[in-house]
C-alpha cells in the first residue's frame, strides 16, 4: 500500500515537472492570441526552429548547406568553429525577432480583420513553411543540444526522499531546472505586462485594437513585439525539450499538446496556461500509471485532447478563460 | 465569344435550376465524364493511375466530405485522418468476415460505421464552436489512431499490425489485392467519386445543404429562423463522415493494399485534405476535386522537376515541398480565401464578358 502510494507520488512529480514543459509552450500561444487573436498553431515549430537554429550556431554549421551543395556541386558542410553557448543564444534571439518581423511583415500584416479560422489556418501553413526551412537550412538530422544545463538524475533528492520514505524519488535535474526557468520567465511576463509602458500597451491591444489605435498605439509595434518575445519563449522552450530529448521533429508536435493545456487553462491567461499544463501533465502520467496497464498503454498520445474534449463540454470558455458571451 | 449565356432560353424552372445552367459548360461537363469515362479506363498504365488517378479521385471524396462539414456547415475538424482510419479498418473487418458479399456493399457499409462516429464526435460541436472545436477533433484523430494500434481485434491480430486488403471482384475483374489492374481501380474510385459528388451537390444545393450553410454564417441567426442547431450539425458530420470513411476504405482496399494506422492515416492526413479545401475554395464542389487535384499533382510535379531535372537528392526536394505548400497555403489565404473555385469563377466572368468588357 505504501509503495503504490510513493509510486504514485513520484508519477504525480514527474507529472509536474513535464506539466511545466507543456506549460512553456502554452505561454507563447497565450500570449500571441491575447495581443493579436491569432491562434498560433505555428508555436510548436517555432520552438523546434529555435532549437535547430541555436544547435547550428553552436556548431558553426554554414546555413542551407545541403541546398547549395546540391545546387552549385560544392561539398560544404561547416565553417570550421564552435560558437559559445550564451552567444549562440544571443543570435538565435535576434534570429527569433527577424522572424516575427517578417511573419508580420509578410503574413499577419495582409490578414487583418480575416475571420480567426482563416488566420489560425494560415499559422498552420506558416508550420509547414517553418519546419521545411528548418530542414533545409539546417538539415533534418536529429541533434542533440548541450548549452549547459546540468542533466541526470538529482542525487541530492533521491537520497534525501530514500532517507524520510525509504524509497529514492528519480527526478531529472533538467526538469528541476525547467522548473525555476519556467517561474522566471512567468514572473518576468507577467511584470512586463504589468509594469512597462510597452505591456501595457500590449494588454490594450489585446483588449480592443481599434480603441487601441486611436490612443496612439502602433499595432505592427506590438505585434512585431508580441511575436518576438512569443519567439523568445519558443527558444526557451526549445533549449529545455531540445536537451531533454534531443532537437527532432518529434519536438513540433508538443505545439499539439499545449492546445489541450490551452484549452483547461482557457485562452487568454498566463496562470491558466500554468494551471492547465500541470493539470494536463498530472493526469496523463497518472492515467498512463493507473489505467494504462489495462488497456495497452501509450494513452499519452491521446488523454490530453480527450480530458479535453470532456472539460470543454462543461465549461467552454477554460478554467480562467473570459465568459464567450455571443449576441446576434 | 460562345461561352455565354445569350440565346440560352430557359422555359422551365427545372432548366433554370440546374447545375450547369450555360450550354458550353454543360457540354464541357459532359465531355469531361465521356473522356472519364470512355477514354482514359483504356489508355491507363499503372504509374498514372498509382501516381495520379486514383490518389487524386480519392482524395476528392474525402475533400468533398471535410468541405461539406467545413466549408458547407463550418465546423472546422482536424480528425479527418482518424475518420478515414475508421472507414479502412470497417472495410478491413467486413472484407474479411464477410467474403461472399460484394465489396461495393463494404464500401458503403464502411462510410454508414464511418458516419456513426462522425456524429459521436460531431456531438461536442452543439456546445463549441471554432478552433476549440478543431482541437477537440483532434481527439478524435488521436484516440482512433491508438484504437486501432492497440486493439488487435481490428487487425485480426496479424503480427506487424498492419492491415492487408484480400483480393476481392466487382462482375469477375480484381478491385482489391495484389493482382489488380490500373483500369479497375481507376474505375471503381471514379464510378464512387462522380455518384458522390453528384450527392454532395445535390444536398447541399436543397433544404439541408441550405441550412448547413445558414449554421455557418451565423448559428444563432440560424436557430432564430428556425433551423435546428442539433440536427444541422449533427447531419452534417454524418455526411461528411460517410463520404470521407469512403475515401478511407477506397484509400486502403484499393489503393495502397496494406495500411499501418500511425503511418496511413496520421495528423498529416487531416491536414492534407484540410489544405486540399483551402486550396480548392471552402464551400464548393469543384473546389474539392481542384484542391485534391493540386495537392497530388504537386509533389509529383516537384518530384520530377527537382529530382529528377535538377538531380537533387530526394529529402531536399521533400523539405522544399514543404516550405511551397506551407507558403501556397498562406499565400492563397491572402489573395484569395475563397481558393481555387473563386478563381475558376472570375476567370468565367471574364470570358462571359470578353471581348466587351465594359
Amino acid at each position: 500500500m505504501m509503495d503504490q502510494f510513493v509510486f504514485a507520488a513520484e508519477v504525480v512529480l514527474n507529472g509536474l515537472m513535464t506539466g511545466v514543459m507543456y506549460a512553456l509552450v502554452a505561454l507563447g500561444f497565450v500570449l500571441i492570441f491575447k495581443a493579436s487573436g491569432v491562434f498560433n498553431y505555428a508555436q510548436g515549430v517555432l520552438a523546434l526552429f529555435a532549437a535547430m537554429t541555436l544547435v547550428s550556431i553552436q556548431n558553426g554549421q554554414v546555413p542551407f548547406a545541403h541546398l547549395i551543395n546540391a545546387a552549385l556541386g560544392t561539398q560544404i558542410h561547416h565553417f570550421g568553429w564552435t560558437v559559445p553557448a550564451a552567444l549562440a543564444i544571443a543570435l538565435t534571439a535576434l534570429v527569433m525577432v527577424g522572424l516575427a518581423f517578417l511573419i508580420e511583415k509578410l503574413v499577419l500584416q495582409h490578414l487583418v480583420g480575416q475571420e480567426p479560422i482563416i488566420l489560425f489556418m494560415a499559422t498552420i501553413g506558416l508550420a509547414y513553411f517553418l519546419e521545411g526551412l528548418g530542414d533545409v537550412m539546417w538539415g533534418a538530422d536529429i541533434k542533440t543540444l548541450d548549452v549547459g544545463l546540468p542533466q541526470g538524475i538529482s542525487d541530492g533528492i533521491e537520497a534525501a526522499t530514500a532517507q524520510w520514505f525509504g524509497y529514492g524519488f528519480f527526478i531529472d535535474r533538467l526538469d528541476l531546472w525547467a522548473t525555476l526557468i519556467a517561474v522566471v520567465l512567468v514572473a518576468a511576463l507577467v511584470a512586463f505586462a504589468q509594469y512597462t509602458k510597452q505591456g501595457r500597451a500590449m494588454r490594450a491591444v489585446a483588449d480592443d485594437h481599434q480603441a487601441a489605435l486611436s490612443v496612439g498605439i502602433s499595432l505592427r509595434f506590438i505585434w512585431v513585439m508580441v511575436w518576438s518575445i512569443a519567439g523568445f519563449v519558443a527558444l526557451v522552450a526549445g533549449i529545455m525539450w531540445g536537451t531533454k530529448s534531443g532537437v527532432q521533429f518529434s519536438l513540433s508536435l508538443i505545439a499539439l499538446k499545449a492546445l489541450p493545456v490551452l484549452m483547461l487553462g482557457g485562452f487568454t491567461s498566463i496562470p491558466g496556461a500554468i494551471v492547465g499544463g500541470l493539470i494536463i501533465g498530472v493526469g496523463e502520467k497518472l492515467f498512463e500509471f493507473t489505467i494504462g496497464p489495462m488497456v495497452g498503454g501509450a494513452t499519452e498520445t491521446w488523454f490530453a485532447y480527450v480530458l479535453a474534449l470532456i472539460f470543454l463540454v462543461f465549461r467552454p470558455q477554460g478554467l480562467f478563460g473570459e465568459r464567450i458571451i455571443e449576441r446576434v | 465569344m460562345i461561352y455565354r449565356e445569350a440565346g440560352d432560353f430557359k422555359t422551365s424552372y427545372r432548366a433554370d435550376g440546374q447545375t450547369f445552367p450555360i450550354r458550353l459548360e454543360r457540354w464541357g461537363y459532359y465531355t469531361v465524364l465521356a473522356v472519364a469515362f470512355g477514354i482514359i479506363p483504356f489508355v491507363i498504365n499503372d504509374y498514372w493511375a498509382n501516381a495520379v488517378l486514383v490518389p487524386f479521385l480519392i482524395y476528392a471524396i474525402a475533400a468533398l466530405g471535410l468541405n461539406i462539414l467545413t466549408g458547407y456547415a463550418g465546423q472546422v475538424s482536424l480528425g479527418t485522418g482518424g475518420f478515414m482510419a475508421v472507414g479502412a479498418y470497417a472495410v478491413y473487418k467486413l472484407m474479411t468476415s464477410f467474403p461472399g458479399v460484394s465489396i461495393l456493399i463494404h464500401i458503403l457499409l464502411a462510410g454508414g460505421i464511418t458516419a456513426g462516429v462522425g456524429v459521436l464526435f460531431g456531438l461536442p460541436s452543439l456546445r463549441i464552436k471554432g478552433f476549440y472545436l478543431a482541437v477537440a477533433t483532434l481527439a478524435a484523430q488521436f484516440f482512433l489512431v491508438w484504437l486501432f494500434n492497440k486493439v488487435p481485434w481490428f487487425y485480426n491480430y496479424s503480427a506487424s499490425g498492419q492491415i492487408t486488403a484480400p483480393t476481392r471482384e466487382i462482375l469477375g475483374f480484381a478491385v482489391t489485392g495484389p493482382t489488380t489492374s490500373a483500369p479497375a481501380k481507376y474505375l471503381v474510385c471514379l464510378v464512387l467519386a462522380f455518384l458522390l459528388a453528384w450527392v454532395a451537390r445535390n444536398l447541399t444545393r436543397g433544404s439541408i445543404g441550405r441550412k448547413w450553410m445558414a449554421i455557418r454564417d451565423m448559428d444563432i441567426a440560424a436557430e432564430i429562423i428556425g433551423v435546428d442547431p442539433l440536427r444541422a450539425k449533427l447531419s452534417a458530420f454524418a455526411v461528411s463522415s460517410f463520404f470521407i470513411g469512403i475515401a478511407g476504405a477506397l484509400l486502403f482496399a484499393v489503393y495502397l493494399g496494406a495500411a499501418e494506422v500511425g503511418e496511413a492515416f496520421g495528423i498529416n492526413k487531416s491536414f492534407l485534405v484540410l489544405f486540399m479545401i483551402i486550396i480548392g475554395g471552402l464551400g464548393s464542389i469543384f473546389g474539392s476535386f481542384a484542391g485534391a487535384a493540386f495537392m497530388v499533382l504537386l509533389p509529383v510535379l516537384l518530384k520530377n522537376v527537382l529530382v529528377g531535372n535538377l538531380g537533387w537528392p530526394t529529402d531536399l526536394a521533400a523539405h522544399i515541398e514543404l516550405m511551397i505548400v506551407g507558403a501556397l497555403i498562406v499565400t492563397f489565404l491572402i489573395v484569395e480565401p475563397h481558393g481555387l473555385a473563386r478563381l475558376w469563377r472570375l476567370t468565367k466572368e471574364k470570358l462571359r464578358l470578353w471581348p466587351f468588357p465594359h
